[in-house]
């Protein structure tokens, strides 16, 4: 059984649809990234999945129940969410930052120190150096490490990104790509991950979703993708063949 | 100098006025608290429905302070004199500032953050204690602070409905034109708008700079002592109110009628009963309908301007006719006429010594035949009783250059002396008079009713409590025109105290 799946899913925003009829699937312990150009529909999806938005057709089902079923607080504490500027609480320390959702379950202050701790060692920041800072102490890398932790603070089955690592440099980029495959692969969360940068869907994803006006225009993993002829799947990955065939021309050289 | 004198005499009262100013503004400042932060959340989460009271709540502001006093006064439970209405007034006028500071704090917060909050799973109200509020917390505290600082200001306009605080000195200096006087009630009023304006300051810059934990704690302690202290001078005020029988004295706002409110006061006093002082109501209207509703329990009247200015009757010239008239009107309102207290202060038309000698000016009629030149200045009731103004321009048929220029009585004799005005109506018994020279015109053809002064008292209070009755009927005959007219000088050009000039007044007089 999928983990979330949607069903015939239409929405408008006015005039404009944003999706046309979509149907997905996203398969338990997958990481499906959604890839697309500005305006494709990439972040509606994710906000159809924790009911930030509702469909106008078509149901969108999550952990076996039409998400519409579900209380839609109840729902989105267990869905960890990583915003394309993290949304860390200017107000809060990385500990409270990490404790909202916990202390919205009740869980007890001993179990969600713990649990920090637990957490900032698996993205990498140690506890006694980083737990009591603000967000404006820290670096975009960092801040964006501690919007991971925040995510999976309550243990949720579902991650959905969107344009995680979309602010960063490409060097701190690249080293968090590292550490989102480390982690993924400790956790095995669900994870949808939204992003208009191929290459980052590429070297994250076991499935590709390429989303052009509204459509999935290809579903498929990242070999598949790369080989694909058709011209909106290309279109995304002409960047790509460009910077590889530069790198080699300058091997040649 | 003369500041620090006034203040090293008057330790006591200073210190009560400066309390009862204290915590009308801090009972003002945390309802509108209260109310003003709810309504500002939700006028920023709702903006439709909240506009209406956005603009409700400019409107309010744009009411004069002294016009919203007036508005108020007749209206039931906020209305009548004292504390309770200033309270209302300044809660409308800190309404404004902490509204809209919260509406904007809230509205001003990144709507990334908002979206964090709804995505974890946080519902409305969660998002709001736990995002929206403290983030928007240092410009609500800015809106409290400027709530405070405008609510000091406005709070000394309070005594002009007998709520007391340090806008006593400032309409008791300005009615005795005494600067040493208003300094002394307005110094102390901005040294404490500019200490809550410090405080509050570093406040907000505590909630402002994000620091950590322990920070907060200390903050909500901070809270926690300011409220004990506001807690503790509410109840200090009201202590001192209730306590026993208190016989309430009050008195219109020129030096006259504070010197005989002093007279009842010192005199009640001298036989142990405890007395509040409500002097310097804002007019005769006032004074009537604070005494009819028990806001005050004995002030003096002139029996002239209660049988046409309160009473409507048509102008009577008769003294005997006229007392006993009023004394039956006032008590079909439960209210009792005593004994002429033995002066008579009718109103005075006054020109310049000069002017009355090269003129050869002696009564009004005189000065009728030659006044089409002149400007006229009169205070703002003479200008509308019945017995005032516009009765005498048609007995006498007088004519100025321009209509007259409605003015404060405390600043008349001066504005005749300076020349602004060629011709004016004083108070009889003014000391100003003698002081600068003026000359009294006679009223030859009788126009002005008699105007004896006469203690005015609720019937209930003389009835349950003797002792009251007895010390005001003693005041009967003691108090003679040229009495008057000293005491009056020496508070209106010897800057004497009010109320040192009276205790003197007794001293002398008492067999």
């Amino acid at each position: 059984m999928p983990e979330i799946a949607f069903r015939g899913v239409r929405l408008k925003r006015g005039e404009t649809h944003v999706l046309r009829g979509l149907d997905l699937a996203v398969e338990s312990g997958e990481t499906l990234a959604l890839v697309g150009r500005s305006g494709a529909g990439k972040s509606t999806i994710l906000k159809l999945i924790n009911r930030l938005l509702e469909p106008d057709e078509g149901a969108v089902v999550v952990g076996g129940r039409p998400a519409t079923d579900w209380d839609p607080f109840d729902l989105r504490r267990r869905i960890g969410y990583v915003l394309q500027d993290v949304g860390l609480f200017p107000h809060l320390t990385v500990r409270d930052n990490i404790a909202v959702v916990p202390r919205l379950l009740g869980w007890d202050e001993a179990r969600i120190t713990a649990r920090i701790d637990e957490l900032l060692g698996l993205v990498g920041l140690p506890s006694a150096d980083f737990a009591s800072r603000r967000p404006d102490q820290l670096s975009g890398g960092q801040r964006q490490r501690v919007g991971v932790a925040r995510a999976l603070a309550a243990d949720p089955p579902i991650l959905l990104m969107d344009e995680p690592f979309g602010a960063l440099d490409p060097v701190t980029r690249s080293e968090l790509h590292y550490e989102f495959r480390r982690i993924q692969a400790a956790v095995r969360k669900t994870i949808v991950i939204v992003t208009h940068d191929m290459a980052e869907a590429l070297s994250l994803a076991s499935r590709i979703g390429v989303l052009a006006d509204g459509v999935l225009v290809a579903l498929d993993p990242p070999a598949r993708i790369a080989a694909s002829t058709d011209s909106q799947v290309r279109a995304l990955l002409a960047p790509l063949v460009e910077a590889s065939a530069a790198l080699k021309g300058e091997g040649q050289a | 100098m003369r500041v620090l004198h006034f203040w090293a005499s008057h330790r006591a009262e200073l210190g009560a006025l400066l309390l009862q100013h204290v915590f009308l503004v801090a009972v003002s400042t945390l309802v509108a608290v209260a109310v003003g932060v709810p309504l500002g959340i939700f006028a920023a989460r709702r903006p439709r429905a909240g506009a209406p009271i956005v603009w409700l709540v400019n409107a309010a502001q744009t009411i004069p302070s002294l016009a919203m006093f007036g508005f108020l006064l007749p209206l039931p439970l906020i209305g009548g004199l004292g504390a309770r209405v200033a309270i209302t007034v300044l809660i409308v006028y800190a309404l404004l500032p902490i509204v809209r500071t919260t509406i904007a704090g809230i509205r001003s917060i990144d709507p990334a953050l908002v979206e964090a909050g709804t995505a974890l799973g946080m519902t409305p109200r969660q998002l709001l204690r736990q995002v929206q509020l403290p983030l928007a917390l240092p410009s609500i505290v800015a809106g409290i602070r400027v709530a405070a600082v405008i609510g000091v200001g406005t709070a000394t306009i309070a005594a002009a409905v007998g709520a007391g605080g340090l806008g006593e000195y400032i309409f008791r200096g300005l009615s005795m034109v005494d600067p040493t006087v208003i300094l002394a009630g307005a110094i102390p009023s901005a040294v404490l708008a500019l200490t809550l304006d410090g405080g509050l300051t570093l406040a907000e810059r505590a909630v402002r700079g994000r620091l950590s934990g322990g920070v907060q704690r200390f903050r909500w302690r901070a809270a926690a002592v300011a409220i004990v202290l506001m807690t503790a001078a509410t109840w200090a005020v009201v202590a001192s109110t209730r306590s026993g029988t208190v016989v309430k004295v009050g008195s219109k706002n020129f030096t006259e009628q504070i010197l005989l409110g002093e007279l009842l006061a010192q005199t009640l006093e001298a036989r142990g009963i405890r007395v509040e002082r409500r002097l310097n109501l804002g007019g005769t209207f006032i004074c009537d309908r604070a005494i009819r509703s028990g806001d005050i329990d004995v002030y003096v009247e002139y029996t002239g301007t209660a049988y046409t200015a309160i009473f409507k009757q048509p102008v009577d010239t008769d003294a005997t006719r006229v007392l006993d008239a009023v004394r039956r009107l006032y008590a079909d309102a439960g209210l009792t006429v005593l004994d002429p207290l033995g002066f008579e202060n009718t109103f005075a038309i006054l020109v310049r010594g000069a002017d009355a000698k090269a003129l050869g000016l002696k009564t009004i009629q005189d000065a009728a035949a030659q006044s089409s030149g002149w400007q006229a200045g009169f205070g703002y009731e003479f200008l509308q009783r019945a017995d005032g103004y516009p009765g005498l321009a048609k007995t006498y048929g007088l004519r100025f250059r321009a209509p007259p220029r409605a003015m404060d009585l405390s600043l008349i004799y001066r504005a005749l002396a300076d020349r602004q005005v060629d011709i004016i109506a004083g108070d009889a018994t003014s000391g100003l008079i003698d002081a600068y020279g003026h000359v009294m015109l006679e009223d030859n053809l009788k126009y002005f009713p008699p105007y004896d002064a006469v203690a005015v008292a609720r019937s209930t209070t003389l009835l349950a409590h003797p002792n009251v009755r007895d010390a005001l009927t003693g005041l009967s005959g003691r108090v003679t025109v040229s009495d008057m007219r000293l005491m009056n000088r020496a508070v209106d050009s010897e800057r004497r105290d009010p109320a040192d000039v009276v205790r003197a007044f007794l001293a002398r007089a008492t067999p």
